[in-house]
């Protein structure tokens, strides 16, 4: 099967029964995903696919060979971080940091939902999709931190939304455009 | 080697003249970027080239005795490379410093006790084989339902002694008020989100075991304990641990048999517990009734108070929930009883889970308050006032420091509590009933031997290594700030290491003792470092002043990397309860302050504000301590409005042991939180004068929301969680 993660192509062969999440951790080395419940009902392992987040324990590998599929990984690194990531680290989004890719990749997908109009549970006018403190705990509560950093998730979301402005809300990799042409990875 | 027994309450010199300002700052996680990139690694990550994975058979039944394995099927499946059962070494339940569980045994304890293992070259394999493992139990009668257990009034375990003073009957009865209610509370899972896991491999008669454990160095021994094997041949390592709220102080029977596994196959292997068995292979907190008595005067005085409480546990395991822990020094009264009596059962083992005894304890004395006070037509800040004593009411020890009062004033004064609470239901807002409730908190404050290396390398910059853990808890910025502060350096110039049990034992992570015990042994390492860059400066140790990479006495000022002449100078230090700990009370305290709103159609509780004034001690990193507080306040949220483990009387199974149905706090139940600490050092309580902080936001944070529930809408909630239909009938016509 081939895959396209982080704008790199992986190649692996895997029993059919592999889930998303399984692969990128225990076939390809990207073990930046978590696996906190392997029932979609944590969160821990939430990647941007096609630009959406998704659980990726609840989604076959074989099912996504032909989509683009952003993790953790993708995002930003250790010396070139997402805003997204550079928020959580200055408001101390985290405590044990288990949960915190999934919150990312969350965050970063749940900002283009609003951008796109999308409604929550929570939304009033349905024509008139704002930001409020309440929209992001809502749209956040798919990924549990038992820490409880929530206080300070909203927080960081906060910030970058209003860093963002408008365009902000982009769940393309910050380095997309400096990337070099595919590189090709087999496992 | 600077060595030194808490005895006197004394600051060491270096902490003492230290002019860095850099310890309590709100510093930013240091290894902040490494686990918002993924790039963190946890104990199933990054496992060695070849490793096979493990799945562990559970028992089928919650009690009887296991007749057979068949292994049959699980091994004709190509992938199975082995299953282990019958091995001597296996442990029914979880291990740790103080007992070992039946090792080798044939009888059940619980639902899900480990009988048996797969290993196969895939997770997938692994799995399915475990599934075709065909268990035979002659099956007994189990004990599963709490409520119809017999009770022991005097347990010969637990480590909190039943405390009796004076005739409570007779103080009942003679008292113009009295008080006698009984509250419940629900099992708890501690549900880190990273599921226990562990990677375990061999290299000749050396064991390594990379594992999400909260407390290393004690793992040490309990996995060379299990093994039969000497202590120096184990080395734990865990840089990193997805939570742990005391669910991973110990070590569990899947670490054992992923040695055995690794052992057998001569190759490295892995098992990470899916969710669902984390409920039956990790220990959760007990179910427990408690009846709070309180006799006092017209005017609040307490003359009499008993806390007593019942908890449960299986017949393998040594650990009784202290319930009334948190109450024994909290107010006045010559006439005190606390204890704990014990059910047994056949459920899975009951253990520390965050604060054990004040997180539930707390919800029964505090909300005992509230309801004496509303009895008495006293404001619940007042009576609390007026029980307030300037000794331990139980030990009559002085206290190490205690600001209670202050945390009651400054926090009435930032909540903006009123000077006349509204009666219960009396504040409307739409459908919704607005309340206010508050709550004291406290948490005993321990510290535990600990030892810690800190060395000035040779280009200037400051390393500190122990095998201390950091489960979310901030250590590693916590020792660098500390070391950073008495060496004089930026926290930039501090490498620090830890979870790694070849660095000098440490305290681990539990009992909020971590940090404390910690940051008191790099102190102590740092003054061997300054006693030698005060023979190269020629000068006393008190004459130097160190800041900005720089040492400065006699006029001089000289670069540390200067002074290290090529070589690193080393400093070790070891901290170790003394006298303090004998003399004095010691426990961290605070004041929760909530409103909450009540749909009085619904039932829907909203918490809308939460807010918490905290003594802690010496905060040593504003950021991550108010974080830690914080997180705490939300699980009494959590606890306080869906948290419940709930048990199949007539299986001894769970009902819902995964986050579909055991509801834990996400993002939309909890407002934003303030939390304000009031800062005085504590000497008594370690060299780095900080106390306990993990434990203390949980401690009376649930009886705030209770209580706030209560004045929102005058139902008074003595069973939680406070669920909607346990709020439904009582609602005041809309």
């Amino acid at each position: 099967m081939r895959f396209t993660i982080n704008q790199k192509t992986y190649e692996a062969d895997v029993d059919v029964r592999t889930s998303l999440l399984d692969l990128c951790r225990e076939h390809l080395g990207l073990t930046g995903s978590k696996k906190g419940c392997d029932h979609g009902q944590c969160g821990a392992c939430t990647m941007l696919v096609n630009g959406r987040r998704i659980n990726a324990c609840l989604s076959l590998a074989v099912m996504h060979q032909d989509d683009e599929i952003v993790t953790i990984e993708g995002l930003g690194t250790v010396e070139d971080l997402h805003p997204m990531q550079a928020a959580f680290v200055s408001h101390d989004g985290y405590q044990c940091g288990y949960c915190t890719p999934g919150q990312i990749c969350s965050a970063v997908g749940m900002l283009d939902e609003v951008k796109k109009g999308w409604a929550s549970h929570v939304t009033g006018d349905l024509d008139q999709v704002s930001l409020t403190d309440a929209e992001i705990s809502e749209r956040m509560s798919g990924n549990i931190c038992r820490c409880a950093a929530y206080p300070n998730i909203v927080d960081a979301i906060r910030e970058v939304a209003g860093q963002w402005g408008e365009q902000a809300i982009k769940p393309a990799p910050r380095s997309a455009a400096e990337q070099p042409a595919q590189e090709k990875v087999s496992a | 080697m600077t060595e030194q027994a808490i005895d006197t309450a004394e600051r060491p010199g270096g902490l003492k003249r230290a002019v860095q300002g850099l310890l309590g700052t709100p510093l930013p996680r240091i290894e902040g970027p490494l686990k918002v990139t993924g790039t963190a690694t946890y104990a199933f990550e990054d496992a060695p080239e070849g490793t096979a994975y493990l799945a562990v058979v559970g028992a089928p039944v919650g009690a009887g005795e296991l007749t057979g394995i068949d292994a049959t099927a699980a091994e004709a499946l190509p992938g199975v490379l082995a299953v282990i059962h019958d091995d001597p070494r296996m442990m029914a339940g979880e291990g740790n410093s103080r007992a070992m569980p039946s090792r080798g045994t044939r009888r059940i304890f619980h639902v899900g006790q480990p009988v048996a293992a797969v290993v196969a070259e895939t997770q997938a394999i692994a799995r399915e084989a475990a599934a075709l493992v065909r268990v035979t139990v002659d099956e007994q009668a189990g004990r599963y339902d709490f409520a119809a257990a017999p009770v022991d009034d005097a347990p010969d375990i637990g480590f909190l002694p039943p405390v009796t003073k004076g005739d409570l009957d007779a103080a009942m009865r003679n008292a113009p008020v009295t008080f006698d209610a009984t509250y419940s509370t629900p099992a708890h899972f501690p549900a880190a989100l990273e599921p226990h896991a562990t990677t375990a491999w061999w290299e000749g008669d050396q064991l390594t075991v990379r594992s999400s454990n909260q407390v290393i160095g004690a793992a040490k021994s309990t996995i060379a304990t299990a093994l039969g094997i000497a202590e120096d041949k184990v080395r734990v390592l865990a840089p990193f641990v997805g939570g742990g709220f005391g669910g991973k102080t110990g070590v569990g029977p899947e670490v054992i048999l992923a040695a055995i596994a690794a052992e057998k196959l001569g190759r490295p292997v892995k098992v990470a517990l899916p969710r669902r068995d984390t409920a039956y292979l990790v220990h959760h907190r007990s179910e427990t009734r408690q009846r709070i008595r309180i006799a006092c005067d017209h005017d609040g005085h307490i003359n009499a108070i008993a806390h007593e409480g019942v908890a449960y546990q299986n017949d393998d395991s040594a650990f009784l929930e202290p319930i009334p822990f948190g109450s024994i020094p909290l107010y006045s009264g010559n006439t005190r009883v606390f204890r704990t009596a014990l059910a047994r059962v056949d459920l899975p083992p009951t253990g520390a889970v965050r604060a054990p005894g004040e997180a539930i304890g707390t919800f029964a004395i505090e909300c005992a308050m509230d309801e004496l006070a509303e009895q008495l037509g006293l404001d619940p800040i007042e009576l609390r006032r007026r029980n307030e004593t300037a000794y331990d009411p139980t030990s009559s020890k002085p206290f190490s420091t205690r600001r209670l009062l202050d945390c009651y004033a400054e926090g009435a004064r930032r909540f903006g509590w009123p000077e006349c609470v509204p009666d219960p239901g009396t504040t409307p807002e739409g459908e919704w009933l607005i309340g206010i409730g508050m709550a004291a908190a406290l948490r005993g404050n321990f510290t535990v031997t600990a030892a810690a290396n800190v060395r000035l390398e040779p280009n200037g910059r400051v390393t500190v290594e122990t095998d201390m853990t950091d489960i979310g808890t901030g250590t590693y910025t916590i020792l660098a700030q500390t070391a950073g502060e008495v060496l004089g350096v930026d926290a930039s110039q501090v490498d620090v290491r830890i979870g790694d049990t070849n660095y000098p034992k440490s305290a681990g992570s539990g009992g909020s003792f971590g940090a404390g015990s910690a940051c008191a042994a790099a102190v102590l390492a740092c003054e061997d470092v300054l006693a030698e860059l005060a023979l190269r400066m020629n000068a006393a140790p008190e004459e130097l002043v160190l800041k900005d990479g720089c040492v400065a006495a006699g006029g001089r000022e000289v670069p540390l990397a200067d002074l290290a002449r090529g070589e690193p100078i080393e400093g070790r230090g070891k901290s170790s309860p003394g006298q303090q700990a004998k003399r004095t009370s010691q426990a961290s305290h605070g004041a929760h302050f909530c409103e909450v709103a009540v749909n009085a159609v619904t039932g829907e509780v909203r918490v809308r504000r939460m807010l918490g004034v905290f003594d802690v001690g010496r905060v040593l990193n504003a950021k991550t301590a108010a974080n830690q507080i914080v997180g705490g306040m939300i699980w009494g949220v959590s606890y306080a409005l869906g948290e419940a483990a709930i048990t199949d009387t007539r299986s001894g199974r769970f009902v819902n042991p995964d986050f579909g149905e055991y509801h834990v706090a996400v993002n939309a139940d909890v407002p934003q939180i303030d939390v304000h600490f009031i800062e005085e050092i504590d000497d008594a309580a370690n060299q780095v004068g900080a106390k306990g902080v993990g434990e203390l936001g949980i401690s009376g944070a649930g009886a705030a929301v209770i209580n706030a529930i209560h004045n929102a809408t005058g139902v008074r909630v003595r069973n939680v969680p406070a669920t909607l239909d346990t709020l439904l009938a009582g609602l005041p016509p809309v």
